[in-house]
């Protein structure tokens, strides 16, 4: 109970300072922060699996991401304007908005009382033990036999991203030619046959 | 063994108080950098709603969720990053009331 209520506090005060900080830097670091607590929240709901990628992949690879889209962008011209502060013309809808939305969230959600083991349910250990519930044994097996589609789809996902990155992020555009450029492309085909296939 | 010993209520509660601070950040911040940390948080959010619901019930279908979130949030952090760099080396500005190109 005091685990929960320390990691509750630390979770709230870094999304708040991530959300509110002047530099995208700070927000980074109060996000790592956000991330080890949420971590270790998992480590007390008995899903050490996902703790541990939790801090691999967020904290470890999407942060760093985000850093260096800092650092690339941060280099040279500044990119990050202030702009005008638009926090007092909304604070109080917003306000409004999200307390009603909250005590209703937590109102229908909290209806489902003392939820019962589900059948085919995992027995429950201490963290660290082989084969209790959350276990990465226990988790490896559900995801390579029962989940094993969404798993592969998984896959197919990263694919389209990693292609999708490339294709944003590089200099050149080639699958975009313009039709101007299609045009140009054509005549110095043309001309090279003409050549006679020199150069 | 088997009972939670935080109710399930209170992760509720903290999922949901996250989940709109992720939701302020994205609608109050206009640089894309915070929109998409704060999407992050968001994400997080709903990841820590199911650790919790996979514990009450104890089954990790949860879990299994969990690491297809993650999976998505990570290709999403990927391709809005490639996103923000290209928009920056065309229009020298990330700020997003800036760039209006898809307007039409």
């Amino acid at each position: 109970m005091i685990a929960f209520w320390t990691l509750a506090v630390v979770m709230i005060a870094s999304a708040t300072w991530c959300v509110t900080a002047k530099k995208p830097v700070y927000s980074v670091v109060a996000l790592l922060l956000h991330f080890a607590a949420l971590a270790a929240t998992y480590l007390t709901l008995n899903a050490e699996f996902l703790a541990v990628i939790q801090i691999i992949v967020y904290s470890g690879a999407i942060l760093i991401l985000f850093l260096f889209v800092i650092a690339l962008l941060s280099s040279g011209v500044a990119p990050f304007s202030v702009g005008q502060n638009r926090l007092p013309r909304i604070v109080v809808p917003a306000l409004a908005l999200a307390l009603i939305a909250l005590g209703f969230l937590t109102w229908a959600l909290a209806r489902t009382v003392a939820p019962a083991a589900s059948p085919g349910a995992s027995t429950v250990g201490p963290v660290g033990t082989a084969n209790v519930f959350g276990s990465v044994g226990d988790f490896g097996t559900a995801l390579f036999t029962t989940y094993l589609l969404p798993f592969e789809i998984t896959a197919l996902i990263l694919m389209v991203a990693v292609i999708g990155v490339v294709l944003l992020a590089s200099d050149q555009t080639p699958y975009l030619p313009s039709k101007k450029h299609a045009a140009e492309v054509r005549r110095e085909m043309r001309e090279a046959i003409l050549r006679g296939g020199e150069q | 063994m088997n009972a939670m010993t935080v109710p399930l209520a209170n992760y509720i509660a903290l999922s949901a108080v996250i989940f709109f601070i992720g939701v302020a950040g994205v609608l109050v911040r206009r640089n894309p950098l915070i929109m998409l940390m704060s999407i992050e948080l968001m994400f997080n959010a709903a990841n820590l709603l199911f650790a919790a619901f996979a514990r009450a019930w104890l089954h990790n279908a949860g879990h299994i969720f969990v690491f297809l979130v993650i999976t998505v949030a990570a290709a999403e952090a990927a391709i809005g990053l490639a996103i923000v760099v290209t928009v920056f080396r065309s229009a020298k500005t990330v700020d997003v009331d800036d760039v209006a190109l898809m307007k039409g």
